[in-house]
């Protein structure tokens, strides 16, 4: 078990290292820069001593190499440095957002867990009525559906029907507010977000969850557990479920590790300041040290997850032993 | 002894071998898979749309009219115009165009090349094997989206550089599959065989391992389609994807649909609905073609 958590930890290392090394040379293919974006983007003339200085100032006229080698020693002394656009360090930029991209996240996948097991194990034991079509046919909708749409779609449901039964139309709130400070407010405004991000996320749970029941409930000893007379629901309760939890609880958690690339959208649709949002401006800024520190915090996420996914695994299913 | 599974091959030979008509074909698979048959006739209607964009429609996709700005849906105008007075079905049938072009492009490309890459990964082995599989670790680390949305601040926005990105997270995807199953099949002897008889790698490669990875290949083309037309319509309507005037659904919905929702909600919902027929169609014909093709999923 050792050597393989070992094992494992060593693998992370040049995934990393080649999503660095991806990252910075993806982002730097094509002439122009934060510098002439900044100076010359509005369209004025800008003088090229001022962009030069610019670019001196944030180290962008050094060579590739030790652009490359800045970026990875900024890893070793703990400074990510600043962002190229507003100036302040990275960790400042992303800790203003850290905490609501956390919690639509968090909230995300309560939401799209709560919807994909019942509906799951509905599914599953009711195979081929039309309470499974249903079922069926409401998690590839969520497929189907883009999220931005849902969230769309969720705005303009909360417009018209509270013009209808309030009187006057009623949004979200913009600002965010802290859970510890004002529960009901933060509430009012994640909530939505995190329906439009869950139930998308939901879908692919939900099936995961079907068809992992279908699969344990052929198993023999279920068979046996029917023979001698058990009850259903204790059959389903006691004896599949514990079997059919295992690949689910694996697709929620690879999910979550994608969920930031979810939250681009969603924060876009309602205009949340989260990291998805942070991440699209720096992009069209062109702010690259902004982007790959984002970029690499998306990876490590993934690795991580990814990684606890296996060790739960083996710790869960003792037939899984790794060598 | 002659096991079932034997008897089910030879049921599928007689199959095969019987000259069947179009219709018998159609009418068979409407009764084997309903859902993927209703799947492939919304990919058709959508394929009709785009290619005869041109006879179904009366109104210019991407000409301003500032008479009809944001016009309800009535007898002239099916579902509405938007806040340029442009007619929405309009620019939702040309949108097929975009959306088409964009998913089969990304689709077929990222596919092949990953079924290219994934068989030669294979079948060399050693140290090409270990690198390239490390490559692919790190391009599948990032959630799609993500790395779409890098490769469009590189090259820039527009129809072929989103096909470009959106194919690189797709070639990784399918040359990971492929490779596993084509793992496999470098073990069985008849490719030792055939470099036995001097056959060069290329040849080997395209004519004796990648037929027999057509199925996870099928499999992973299919499932790609919807995905593109997925995330073309996400980064348009993020503004880093399809530009201006071009009619693309995602786009439609960026242009200022949130503003209008409660004034002009059309303009808010018919590409909406566009983007999730089309690709509830192709993951239907999808999930069908993956039943199909996959043995361990086939239903006795």
């Amino acid at each position: 078990m050792y050597k393989y958590i070992i094992k494992r930890t060593l693998l992370v290392i040049p995934t990393l290292i080649g999503a660095a090394i991806l990252v910075f040379f993806l982002l730097r293919l094509i002439p122009g820069d934060v510098c002439e974006l900044r100076l010359a983007g509005t369209g004025l003339y800008a003088d090229p001593a001022e962009i030069l200085l610019c670019q001196q100032n944030l180290g962008l006229d050094k060579p590739l190499f030790v652009q490359f080698l800045d970026f990875l020693w900024g890893y070793v002394v703990f400074d990510l440095g600043d962002s190229m656009w507003t100036g302040f360090p990275v960790t400042h930029e992303i800790g203003l957002r850290f905490q609501l991209s956390l919690q639509v996240a968090l909230m995300a996948t309560f939401v799209a867990t709560a919807i994909a097991i019942p509906l799951g194990i509905i599914s599953a034991v009711r195979q081929n009525t039309w309470i499974d079509y249903v079922v069926r046919g409401f998690s590839i909708a969520g497929i189907a559906m883009p999220s931005f749409w849902l969230g769309i779609l969720i705005i303009l449901g909360l417009l018209i029907s509270t013009q209808a039964f309030l009187g006057e139309p009623w949004m979200p709130p913009i600002e965010y507010v802290s859970p510890w400070e004002d529960l009901g407010g933060n509430l009012a405004q994640l909530i939505w977000p995190a329906i439009a991000t869950g139930y998308r996320y939901s879908a692919v749970a939900t099936r995961m969850m079907r068809s992992a029941l279908l699969e344990v409930l052929r198993e023999d000893y279920v068979r046996t557990a029917r023979a001698k007379g058990l009850v259903e629901k204790v059959i389903i309760n006691r004896h599949a479920l514990k079997n059919a939890l295992l690949p689910v609880v694996t697709v929620i958690a690879i999910e979550f590790a994608f969920l930031m690339g979810g939250l681009v959208v969603t924060e876009q649709v309602f205009n949340l300041n989260g990291l998805g949002k942070l991440f699209v401006e720096s992009v069209q800024n062109q702010d690259f040290n902004m982007t790959q520190q984002l970029v690499m915090l998306v990876v490590l996420i993934f690795v991580i997850t990814n990684f606890a996914v296996d060790l739960f695994y083996a710790w869960l299913d003792p037939r899984i032993r790794y060598g | 002894m002659v096991t079932t599974s034997e008897i089910q091959v030879e049921s599928d030979f007689e199959e095969l071998s019987e000259k069947r008509t179009w219709y018998d074909i159609a009418g068979n698979l409407i009764r084997k898979q309903p859902l993927g048959a209703a799947g492939g006739a919304i990919v058709l209607v959508m394929i009709f749309m785009a290619i005869f964009a041109d006879y179904l429609t009366v109104y210019s996709a991407v000409d301003n009219n500032l008479e009809f700005m944001l016009v309800p849906p009535d007898d002239k105008f099916l579902l509405g115009t938007d806040q340029f007075g442009r007619d929405l079905l309009t620019r939702i049938i040309y949108g097929a165009r975009t959306a088409l072009f964009v998913g089969f492009a990304a689709a077929l490309i990222g596919s092949v090349a990953g079924l290219v890459l994934g068989v030669a990964s294979a079948y060399f082995g050693g140290t090409f094997d270990l690198i390239f599989q490390r490559i692919m670790d790190v391009v599948m680390a990032f959630p799609l989206i993500i790395l779409a949305l890098a490769v469009v601040s590189t090259l820039g926005t527009g129809t072929i550089n989103v096909i470009i990105a959106i194919t690189i997270p797709f070639i990784a995807r399918c040359a990971r599959v492929v490779r596993s199953n084509a793992l496999a099949i470098r073990e069985i002897p008849y490719v030792d065989a055939a470099r036995a008889m001097g056959f060069s790698d290329s040849r080997i490669i395209l004519r004796h391992m990648v037929p027999n990875v057509m199925a996870p290949f099928l499999i992973m083309l299919t499932a790609f389609l919807g995905q593109a037309i997925l995330l073309e319509a996400s980064l348009s309507y993020l503004g880093m994807g399809v530009q201006e005037p071009t009619p693309a659904w995602g786009l439609m919905l960026q242009g200022g649909a949130e503003e209008f929702a409660e004034s002009a909600p059309w303009v808010a919902i018919w590409p909406g609905v566009a983007i999730s027929l089309a690709v509830f169609g192709f993951n239907l014909f999808g999930d069908s073609v993956r039943d199909t093709l996959d043995p361990k999923l086939r239903t006795r």
